[in-house]
């Protein structure tokens, strides 16, 4: 039984095909890459596992059980836990209060909410902006909360979109050092990543789409060196 | 059958009035992104600007379009600039503040008019009040069929502006995409003042045109707001052709719920519509002709 | 903390003492009514501040408690005690339903519908005369001829709902509130169930605004749907209530209700007879006009524009006027709740 599974997995948008007979397995306490050039479908892909709308065509099993058709706020309950590529931080909340509002998901309590969230904070490296709003965080801050927020509904799968856009080397190294970290925690990762630099030195897989559909799949060498993907990155006479 | 004929014909005249209302309403919601919930008091005001026209300077109510018109176009731009255009700036919890704003305005309007003429029920009746034509064994109230075609003509005029004029091409750009518009060099501000003109004056000209028909008394508005917002709903927020449609589905729902259940529930009627819209058709009339 | 709860303890005592110090049945009225208002500002602001559902149709869920009231003692001749008990859960049911059809909608439309809402149970009112007895009403006899068993009750009432709202606040549930409303979407994905909390939310709501309805019904005695159902008189001011005092704040709609009655009652009773007669008669028009000024220079209300209204009132004159600019365009931050 796979950890993760998605089976040919199919989104129609109107009359316009976002996503076509997608699968992909993922093992339990591995980074999974998904990359693909913008407009490829890699955010569909996370926006159908958590549910925020229906799949057309196909199935996606957690832990050998099917969760097509479950609420979005059943899937953080099962285990999954995901971040956005546009962060959406609780903008007039401070840092803790937005991770406290996330470790509800776990225990019932305001002493254990507000433990559990200091404990995520302490892991994330993020302790020293607690008490400042969220709205007043810089880009790199917010793309750490996102991360901070998801871990702390205790993920067994957390779905990375796009953590490392935007951010200056130095706190580029920082996020993969955090990523590596969750990974050493027993986290499975599935993450979507256009810096390359992000992407191969991390995962153990990878998968790339194009126009909504696989194109290859494998460890990062064998991927980079798959004219497929070379094309649709660089154009056909780089192949 | 000439009952149902009936009903159908004088709700379609009075839901080609109901149609100028709306339309009035769609910009601002375009443009603005609110309901205007003075809408129905701001027609109020016009039409005691008409009736006080004909009282004083025997002005026929016809002939008082062309002093309500430019009247309430001015009060609705200085609305917008010293009222609604403040609040953009302001950051608040409630992101509604605006609504909120033309409910005052709603209240101030009615009181302001109780004040200087009372609740007293006023009317205007001209010459032409109650005459009615013939046709086909249907009978054509005289006013109302003037105020139809009226109305049908100022709609022209409305979409000659939006789609001919700079300043109507400004108006639908800022209600397409207020960013790029900004960014292609419209002055938003100015936009939204005349929108909000603009709407001001097309709910005059109904009040205009309703004058011969209604009573008048201050708390007139308030019915017409609803039908105005229960209108922009049916017709899709901000679709001006939606309102079209809107206007008219809603004089006609009203007209058959009036004679086939009750005149008492004539209001209910229109808001029932509009639940029902609001729930089964998120995005009006104007859904139905988009995949 | 201990400051807090020594000033806490004051205010209980001059509320409780306060029947006793003041024996004008007036001033008692107004005291009852401006309770009454912290229960219905107060639960606004639990729905609109805390969970951002923008209700416009707060009177739905006071005339539904009136009307629950005022049919069990009328048609079944019931005791105010079972109407009093009985208006929140038919106040809550009535939430139920208003949350099951409006809940589809997000942000304006959901204030547009609630606006439906309200008109249509207003008309229903009017027109079910057969249970409401239409526009004439209905008129009870009142339980008590004294002011003050009304006055522990509202006072009762109003501190019963504020304790729930801190606690509530102050739980799991004013967390999920607050996402709620800053991110419909991020709440889902972090595990919220946001339509399960927003109908929470409704449901405590409109249990202590029908619980204050119920209340009005006994305490005044006669309702009818003009009153009970009135889009500007009762949705509007609980809106105007918990701004003026400040959204999302605890203590804020408390504070606006008092504020609220005391304006209202000031211009009703012409400056307490000090004014010409015609200044009663614009009392409607002064609450527009109240409307109009609070959202453009208060819209954070007194307790959350507090810091710069101190600073207007103590500087100096020129410094007073750079607040008054900056209060102006209200661009202060509020410190968050929760």
């Amino acid at each position: 039984m796979a950890f993760f599974e998605a089976r040919e997995v199919g989104k129609t948008f109107g009359g316009l095909k976002a996503l076509s007979d997608v699968s992909f397995t993922v093992n339990q306490g591995e980074i999974f890459g998904l990359i693909g050039p913008n407009g490829a479908g890699k955010t569909t892909i996370f926006n159908l596992i958590n549910q925020f709308y229906p799949m057309t065509t196909g199935d996606i099993l957690f832990k050998g059980k099917s969760i097509k058709g479950m609420k979005t706020h059943r899937i953080c309950h099962l285990g999954i836990g995901r971040t956005f590529q546009v962060v959406k931080p609780l903008k007039r909340l401070t840092v803790l209060e937005n991770v406290m509002a996330s470790a509800f998901c776990r225990v019932n309590t305001f002493k254990e909410a507000r433990e559990l969230a200091l404990e995520t904070l302490e892991f994330c490296n993020l302790m020293s902006e607690k008490d400042k709003p969220a709205k007043s965080l810089p880009i790199a801050g917010r793309k750490r909360l996102e991360i901070t927020r998801a871990l702390a509904t205790k993920p067994e799968l957390l779905l990375l979109d796009e953590t490392a856009a935007g951010l200056n080397p130095a706190e580029l190294d920082e996020a993969i050092e955090l990523i590596l970290k969750m990974r050493d925690r027993g986290i499975t990762i599935i993450i979507i990543e256009h810096l390359m630099k992000v992407i191969m030195t991390i995962s153990h897989r990878i998968h790339c789409i194009n126009y909504g559909r696989t194109i290859a799949e494998g460890t990062p060498g064998e991927v980079a060196n798959n004219p497929e993907v070379i094309e649709a990155y660089l154009g056909e006479s780089y192949a | 059958m000439t009952v149902f004929l009936q009903t159908l014909v004088s709700g379609l005249l009075i839901g080609g009035i109901y149609a100028l209302i709306g339309m009035g309403m769609t910009l601002i919601m375009g443009v603005m992104g609110i309901i205007n919930l003075a809408h129905g008091q701001l027609m109020m005001v016009a039409m005691y600007i008409t009736y006080a026209a004909y009282t004083f300077f025997h002005l026929d109510p016809y002939l008082a379009l062309f002093v309500a018109m430019p009247g309430l176009f001015l009060l609705g731009c200085a609305i917008q600039k010293y009222l609604l255009n403040p609040l953009m700036d302001v950051e608040t919890i409630i992101p509604q503040n605006q609504v909120l704003m033309t409910v005052g305005i709603a209240i101030v309007l009615t009181e302001v008019a109780r004040f200087i003429f009372s609740s007293t029920y006023l009317s205007v009746r001209t010459g032409y009040s109650t005459k009615v034509f013939f046709l086909g064994g249907v009978s054509f109230n005289w006013p109302m069929t003037i105020a139809f075609l009226l109305a049908v003509a100022l709609t022209v005029a409305l979409f000659w502006f939006l789609l001919k004029t700079d300043l109507g091409r400004s108006i639908r750009a800022v209600a397409q995409d207020k960013e790029a518009a900004v960014l292609m060099g419209v002055n938003s501000r100015r936009i939204t003042i005349i929108t909000y003109g603009l709407g001001a004056g097309l709910v005059a000209a109904a009040g205009c045109l309703l004058i011969p028909i209604f009573y008048l008394f201050p708390d007139i508005g308030r019915p017409f707001t609803t039908k105005a917002f229960v209108i922009t709903i049916l017709g899709g927020m901000g679709s001006t052709v939606g309102a079209i449609f809107g206007g008219l589905t809603l004089g006609i729902a009203e007209s058959l719920g009036a004679t086939y259940i009750g005149m008492s529930y004539k209001e209910m009627v229109g808001l029932i519509i509009f639940l029902m819209v609001l729930i089964f058709l998120p995005g009006g009339l104007k859904r139905l002709t988009k995949v | 903390m201990k400051r807090n709860q020594i000033i806490n303890a004051l205010l209980a005592l001059v509320f409780l003492l306060f029947p006793l110090a003041v024996t004008s049945d007036y001033y008692r009225h107004l005291a009852i009514l401006a309770l009454m208002w912290v229960v219905i500002g107060g639960s606004w602001n639990l729905l609109a501040g805390y969970t951002g559902q923008i209700s416009f149709g707060h009177a739905i869920f006071f005339g539904t408690g009136a009307y629950a009231a005022g049919i069990l003692a009328d048609k079944l001749g019931l005791s105010a005690w079972w109407g009093l008990a009985l208006g929140g859960p038919a106040a809550v049911l009535m939430g139920l339903i208003i949350g099951f059809i409006c809940f589809r909608l997000r942000g304006p439309y959901f204030a547009l519908a609630t606006i439906a809402a309200g008109e249509i149970c207003r008309l229903i009112a009017v027109n079910w005369e057969s249970m409401t007895n239409g526009m004439v009403g209905i008129l009870l006899i009142q339980s008590f001829r004294s002011k003050v068993p009304y006055y522990y009750l509202a006072l009762a009432l109003a501190g019963a709902s504020l304790l729930v709202f801190s606690r509530a606040m102050k739980s799991k549930w004013g967390f999920y509130f607050v996402s709620i409303r800053e991110d419909q979407d991020a709440a889902e994905s972090l595990g919220i169930n946001a339509s399960l909390y927003k109908n929470l939310s409704l449901a405590i709501s409109a249990f202590f605004t029908g619980t204050t309805g119920a209340f009005y019904m006994n305490y005044m005695a006669f309702i009818d749907p003009e009153v009970v159902f009135s889009l500007p008189y009762i949705s509007i001011m609980a809106i105007l209530v918990a701004i003026i005092g400040g959204v999302a704040t605890i203590w804020g709609p408390a504070v606006g209700a008092f504020i609220m009655v005391g304006i209202q009652e000031t211009f009703r009773s012409a400056i307490f007879g000090l004014a010409p007669k015609w200044v009663s008669q614009s009392h409607a028009l002064v609450f527009g006009l109240m409307v109009i000024f609070v959202i453009l220079y208060l819209a954070n209300g007194v307790v959350g524009d507090w810091p710069k209204i101190k600073r207007l009132l103590v500087r100096s004159p020129k410094t007073g006027d750079a607040a008054w600019l900056s209060l102006k365009r209200g661009k202060s931050e509020r410190p968050s709740e929760g």
